[in-house]
């Protein structure tokens, strides 16, 4: 009874904020691979401020040059400088993952949301996620890419065009996974208490939605959106690498490594670099969404 | 069982009439003409019939019904008279390829073995390196084997095999010059010395491939394996004073292995779009790289025969995955 009395708690209040980011603190590879990503995103952005060359400045003279303090990446076949060509491919590469990735979070939460709330259209919505699913999704990627770029050119200009037709291309084919997520995750909380109490006052459907249950899926849309910024990046190096990507004077990391893929036995160091970016990004951004779902997970939390 | 196999077998067909009519669709605005290698003298009446007797000149439903005549009737048809002599077929037109204007089916099918045997041989390899290390690093969960063991699928799956393909290239064919670069299609297995070449040609594309599909798999068998291990039933096998073997290799493994058979079904299609760039890299003269030169050249039936093929693989495994979970858990029950 003394104890019940006493209205001073031993330990200041926990939020639940401060909670993820311990347990999330305590996974290394976590956050090895978060502050891997923010290093990346910071360099490839910020980086063209403090390295001046142009990624599409041409000197001629200092071509296929090995890397030195002058090019520290080296130069390619028409004297650019690598490392303000990689800095300006990461910035696209990157803008393109980090854009699709969103496009299809908002569709995949849109449709998991709809399906999961509204019983009438969880049955329609759910057969349109598996006919996505049972689409063979590269194939139908490169038709996109083939059947809609000169038009989508024509309307906003070659780089535009193709990075709308790219960013539009990967969202609508890679929103499947988040929809069914979410969709589970909202059936369950749409039976819970404080759903029917919200109810009960007499919440709109909307209100519902935003105000409680939306908050809920929060965790799994994080780590979809984390993972999915993983398939978007790769997506796009592939179609790059596959030549239907973005046109050769725009550099991506994808379309870097397709062009040194031809002074391989000259200039190997060429294709690393884009590779390796690639390839780093990926991983960094892989480890960072296992940590998120590890640190978001109540039940791993609490042990 | 049966009752929901033969449920499953009539949904898909739906599904794939679905598929079918996107894939047409789509390829329907495609801006590309079949027309536009003829030459410029050949006049505009020649070339309508030209055009017409390619099966363009009906409207698009027509072409479509047609289309799905042609893909789900006379080729079965074909091959029946292919293996027992019969003539069904005779005289009924095929699904034509604008690129070498011979039916698409046949040359499918032509490419068809470089795909198997490679892409085959990379899943067989993957799927023996991927159980055991799975199975281990869960037995020995946290220790150094599993960190290496995680760290090296994170890897695998992290690293595209546009990259991977093209650094091993350089390590192993450039730098070393143990194998070729290029795999050679044309080469025919008739002596050992031949035997060895074709060894030493798929090596590195099978590398690149296993190394994918054996990140994915470990890291579904690890889990799986985790799963049942605190499990009230494993208790009761040691309790029972089964070997640790037996507990693990058996009783263990075969209740961890119900969603990795699964998982191992539904990735079967996934390698047929997976090995399209693997396949340009290591120049595999096979369905993929058959897709891409498809594509490149504007060749709209053999991409529409092609992609529909890839989802027909999709739909059959995702079936089959769902039967062989049925099966193998009967605490699962369809009916």
């Amino acid at each position: 009874m003394t104890d019940l009395s006493n209205p001073i708690p031993s330990n200041p209040p926990r939020s639940q904020c401060l909670d993820v980011w311990d347990q999330f603190k305590s996974l290394r590879g976590a956050l090895m691979g978060g502050i891997l990503f923010m290093l990346i995103i910071a360099s490839v952005y910020l980086g063209p401020l403090f390295w001046d060359i142009e990624a599409t400045h041409i000197d001629i003279r200092a071509r296929n040059q090995s890397p030195s303090w002058a090019h520290p990446f080296g130069t390619d076949q028409l004297g650019r400088d690598m490392l303000a060509r990689m800095m300006a491919g990461g910035s696209t590469s990157v803008s393109v993952g980090l854009t699709a990735m969103a496009l299809a979070l908002v569709l995949g939460s849109f449709i998991g949301v709809v399906a999961g709330f509204f019983r009438r259209l969880d049955g329609p919505l759910m057969r349109l996620t598996d006919l996505f699913l049972a689409l063979p999704l590269l194939p139908l990627l490169l038709v996109m890419m083939l059947l809609f770029r000169e038009p989508l050119n024509a309307a906003f200009g070659p780089e535009q065009g193709i990075f709308i037709l790219i960013v539009c291309a990967i969202g609508i084919t890679s929103w499947m996974p988040t929809a069914r997520i979410v969709r589970g995750d909202v059936l369950a909380i749409k039976e819970r208490e404080f759903v029917m109490a919200a109810r009960s006052i007499g919440t709109s459907n909307s209100k519902l939605i935003t105000r409680h249950i939306l908050p809920n899926v929060l965790s799994p849309i994080m780590v979809s959106a984390t993972l999915g910024i993983a398939t978007a990046i790769i997506t796009e190096s592939s179609l790059s690498f596959l030549g239907l990507g973005f046109p050769p004077d725009f550099p991506t990391w994808g379309r870097l490594l397709f062009d040194a893929t031809d002074y391989l036995q000259q200039h190997p160091e060429r294709v690393f670099w884009p590779g390796m970016a690639i390839s780093l990004t990926v991983l960094s951004v892989n480890y960072l969404g296992d940590g998120l779902r590890d640190a978001l997970d109540p039940r791993i939390r609490a042990r | 069982m049966l009752t929901f196999t033969i449920r499953r077998l009539v949904l898909s067909v739906p599904t794939l009439l679905f598929i079918s009519l996107v894939i047409f669709l789509l390829l329907e605005l495609a801006p590309g003409d079949p027309m536009a290698q003829v030459p410029l003298t050949v006049p505009p009446e020649v070339k309508e019939k030209m055009r017409e007797a390619l099966g363009l000149g009906q409207p698009a439903p027509i072409r479509f019904w047609k289309w799905l005549v042609q893909f789900f009737w006379i080729e079965p048809q074909l091959m029946i008279d292919h293996y027992f002599g019969t003539t069904f077929s005779q005289g009924d037109l095929r699904v034509i390829s604008w690129q070498t204007r011979s039916p698409a089916m046949d040359i499918v099918i032509q490419r068809m073995p470089q795909t198997l045997w490679v892409v085959g041989t990379a899943y067989v390899v993957a799927i023996f390196i991927a159980l055991p290390i799975g199975i281990y690093s869960a037995y020995r969960q946290y220790s150094w084997f599993d960190q290496l063991g995680t760290f090296v699928s994170m890897v695998g799956l992290s690293v595209p095999p546009f990259f991977s393909g093209v650094l091993v290239i350089v390590i192993f064919s450039v730098q070393l010059g143990w194998f070729p670069s290029i795999y050679d299609t044309t080469h025919v297995v008739d002596s050992w010395d031949s035997f060895v070449h074709q060894l030493r040609q798929m090596i590195m594309p099978v590398m690149v491939l296993a190394l994918q599909i054996t990140a994915q798999l470990s890291r579904f068998m690890r889990a799986s394996m985790l799963d049942n291990l605190n499990q009230d039933y494993v208790r009761t096998a040691r309790a029972k004073g089964l070997s640790e073997y037996v507990v693990v290799m058996v009783h263990v493994l075969r209740n961890s292995m119900i969603p990795v058979v699964t998982v191992i079904a539904l990735g079967i299609p996934a390698i047929f779009g997976g090995a399209i760039i693997t396949e340009q890299v290591f120049k595999v003269n096979g369905i993929g790289q058959l897709l891409i030169g498809a594509i490149q050249a504007n060749d709209l039936p053999m991409v529409q025969t092609l992609t529909f093929i890839f989802a027909i693989l999709i739909v059959l495994f995702n079936l089959i995955a769902d039967v062989l979970y049925g099966i193998l858990d009967p605490r699962i029950r369809y009916d």
